[in-house]
């Protein structure tokens, strides 16, 4: 995103800025797309060219996703990067990574570029994240080191795994040697053959094949204990579900293993007994977990072992969704609820404090790929802020998605939190 | 920006049967009576003008011929669509399927899937009642309240009657469906199989269940035992040895006689003699098996009359 000229000027909300240690009324000044100002309301001297009213609003560092799939280039159907990137402007994203399991795979620094062109129309910064492998097939490590050229912040194979513990190992070895992580998609995919759910009482219940638990833990294990036999190697488990492998992420970092990990809103949200009916809109992958897992997870985003809140946003098309649960695709939109999921179900309901769930959003993921000058308001900062009323009650209307696709589980629910304004470089992309 | 439309997702139409599960105690001795009402061979015109599809996506002996003779003995045409030979082979959905057969003029839908849920999903977008006869790994609803018929053609109630079902209960929609069915009617049951064809899991599908990994302990003192056919095409990288299946589990004349004197023995069918039961089983005078074949007429045309508002 080009940074603009123009300066404004927030004033009057409640920043919360955890690399800043803020948590007090403040006034934010933007200006050439960078932050200029924080300072007591009423101190800014400067002339604003607009003045955004933030009283009774929280002022954020712009939020961060991770996860996202923007399905281009090659699936455009499903979504675009114009069209993901307005939804996660409408989400309070400033900033997104991509997923590299697109048509063709992300895996040559070419595609690394292709994507983060102008062209391309994206209203948030998208940085790429690229395949570990070639067409991530897992076999062959992609170049690392021109991917990180090219402009990629990471490396996956997401959607699959990276099974074979020789690559995982060599993967994790070239990390330590250029300071680059490996996020894994932790799923033994020989225990999950043909599975669509987690195996458990529902899915006995609903007669469908499950996953589990072990099949996400058992990987998180290994590759953490890989982790650790490389000094500087970093790790980052994405969409963790289940309370086994929190538990071996908590185990890493106790011993000094740069293991990072990510939890998504639904599985926080919902869990198995919540498939209502086989709506396909209840199939991701990893699938929804168990209660005693969803509390588990809630409790590592309180405690601060999580590091970040992830959307593993997957729009699909109508078409790949209703149908036969066994037969969908495995996914679900997530960019424009995850706020107003974190605000109901982690701070109303499970009282962990706004300012950690505003870190989970911003410093955290920052720090997980190590984005300069995001995740924070410093001085200096690029002038990426996400404005949010954390007491606004709505319900999410999904055939009002800026996403191209509509497979959301949470159509009609009730939250509490709303992003008010979404501004990227100094520039307002969405006006809540 | 503009709104698109979304398909329209319905609760499913008055008179669909998609699991006994959602049913009422009421619901079921509702249909059982009515069943108890009506004979093949004394067609009533209840349905004349109606049309009843059936579509089958799976193979089907028992429960397709059955499903048209009831609706051909209560005055409805049928029509059968197999997923060979129809536009299913050139990749139309299941929704669009549907949706065509609404537009053919199809008063209900039986339909029979491989995937689990299926008949929700059509239920959930048409505005005709939807049946279930069989539905991946999910429910056989058909198949339970005819067991439940022919139990109560043999014993007064099924409140207090212990029913063991022996056999591959993980990949069997009649053994869920059944479960349903006896619980909610206050039956005890007890599922008895080894841990790959049984988990423990099994004992959270409804109340009053018991798991036993011991034939012969789960057969002592049943009013009524039923065997359950491995199923082989599901099976799906799981090691069954079956030689040591049958060792432990195939139901004998020995293992028959722990039973009370005058059990049931019933089997939903296809039989595999020599596998999961003796051909000595098969063939004994407890055994119903036939007679559940026969039961399913009249149970399915109480289904069919229920879904088409001709059920009181």
């Amino acid at each position: 995103m080009k940074p603009t000229t123009q300066s404004i000027l927030i004033a009057g909300g409640r920043v919360i800025d955890p690399v800043a240690k803020v948590d007090a009324p403040m006034d934010v000044f933007l200006r050439d797309g960078q932050v200029v100002e924080v300072a007591a309301p009423g101190k800014v001297r400067a002339k604003p060219a607009e003045t955004i009213d933030a009283r009774g609003l929280i002022v954020a560092p712009g939020f961060i996703d991770l996860h996202v799939h923007l399905r281009e280039p090659g699936q455009g159907y499903k979504e675009t990067i114009a069209t993901g990137t307005a939804a996660a402007a409408a989400g309070g994203f400033t900033s997104v990574c991509c997923m590299p399991n697109t048509t063709p795979v992300l895996d040559s620094p070419e595609w690394v570029t292709w994507v983060r062109q102008p062209q391309r129309g994206a209203v948030v910064n998208v940085f790429p994240i690229a395949a570990a492998t070639q067409a991530s097939k897992g076999a062959v490590l992609t170049d690392f080191r021109a991917l990180q050229r090219a402009g990629a912040v990471a490396v996956t194979d997401d959607g699959k795994p990276i099974l074979s513990e020789t690559t995982m190992r060599d993967a994790l070895r070239t990390s330590a040697e250029i300071n680059f992580p490996i996020v894994q998609h932790a799923e033994d995919t020989r225990l999950t053959q043909n599975c669509s759910m987690h195996e458990g009482a529902s899915s006995f219940r609903l007669g469908l094949r499950g996953m589990t638990a072990a099949a996400e833990s058992n990987i998180v294990d290994r590759d953490v204990q890989l982790a650790q036999q490389f000094n500087g190697a970093r790790l980052h488990v994405a969409h963790l579900s289940t309370a086994d492998a929190l538990t071996a992420v908590r185990r890493g970092k106790r011993n000094r293993a740069r293991v990072t990990c990510e939890i998504t809103p639904h599985h926080f949200a919902l869990t198995d007994a919540d498939i209502r009916d086989y709506d396909a809109n209840f199939k991701m992958n990893p699938p929804l977990r168990t209660l005693e897992d969803r509390e588990a997870l809630i409790a590592g985003l309180g405690d601060g072992t999580v590091d970040a809140i992830a959307t593993d946003h997957a729009p699909h098309a109508q078409h790949e969704k209703i149908v036969e649960f066994e037969r969908a695709a495995f996914g679900i939109t997530g960019l424009e609820t995850a706020l107003g999921l974190a605000i109901s179900v982690l701070h109303v309901e499970n009282k962990i404090p706004l300012a950690r769930i505003v870190e989970l959003f911003t410093a955290g993921p920052a720090r997980v790929i190590d984005l300069r000058g995001r995740g924070t308001l410093l001085h200096g900062s690029h002038a990426d802020v996400t404005i949010l009323d954390p007491k606004k009650r709505w319900a999410y209307d999904i055939a009002k998605t800026r996403s191209r696709s509509h497979n959301s589980p949470f159509g009609g629910r009730q939250l509490t939190g709303k992003v008010v304004a979404t501004i990227v470089g100094g520039r307002v992309v969405y006006r809540g | 920006m503009q709104a698109t439309k979304l398909p329209e997702k319905k609760t499913a139409a008055r008179g669909s049967l998609l699991g006994i599960e959602q049913l009422s105690a009421g619901d079921i001795n509702g249909i059982l009576a009515l069943a108890r009402k009506l004979d093949p061979r004394k067609p009533l015109p209840l349905l004349r003008g109606k049309r009843v599809l059936l579509l089958f996506y799976e193979a089907s002996t028992r429960t397709r011929t059955s499903f048209e003779i009831a609706a051909q003995a209560l005055g409805s045409t049928t029509t059968l669509v197999l997923s060979s030979g129809s536009s299913i082979e050139k990749g139309e959905s299941l929704l669009d399927t549907a949706y065509t057969l609404r537009a053919v003029g199809a008063d209900a839908i039986v339909v029979r899937h491989p995937n689990g849920g299926a008949p929700n999903l059509m239920a959930s977008y048409v505005d005709v009642p939807v049946i279930n006869a069989g539905d991946g790994m999910h429910e056989h609803p058909t198949q339970a309240l005819l067991d439940g018929y022919t139990i109560l053609r043999h014993k007064k109630k099924l409140g207090g009657l212990n029913v063991t079902i022996v056999g591959d209960i993980y990949h069997s929609r009649v053994a869920r469906s059944a479960v349903h069915l006896l619980s909610k009617l206050g039956a005890h049951t007890t599922l008895c199989g080894p841990p790959e064809l049984l988990p423990e899991v099994a004992g959270t599908l409804a109340k009053d269940i018991r798991i036993s990994r011991s034939c012969e302990e789960a057969v002592r003192g049943a009013d009524v035992v039923m065997i359950l056919r491995v199923q082989r095409e599901r099976l799906s990288g799981l090691k069954i040895s079956l030689p040591d299946y049958i060792a432990r589990y195939q139901m004998t004349m020995a293992r028959l006689r722990l039973a009370k004197p005058g059990a049931l023995l019933m089997h939903p069918g296809p039989i595999i003699r020599g596998l999961e039961l003796t051909w000595e089983v098969a063939d004994s005078p407890q055994s119903v098996i036939v007679e559940e074949v026969h039961n399913g007429v009249p149970v399915r045309m109480a289904v069919l009359a229920r879904a088409l508002g001709k059920g009181t």
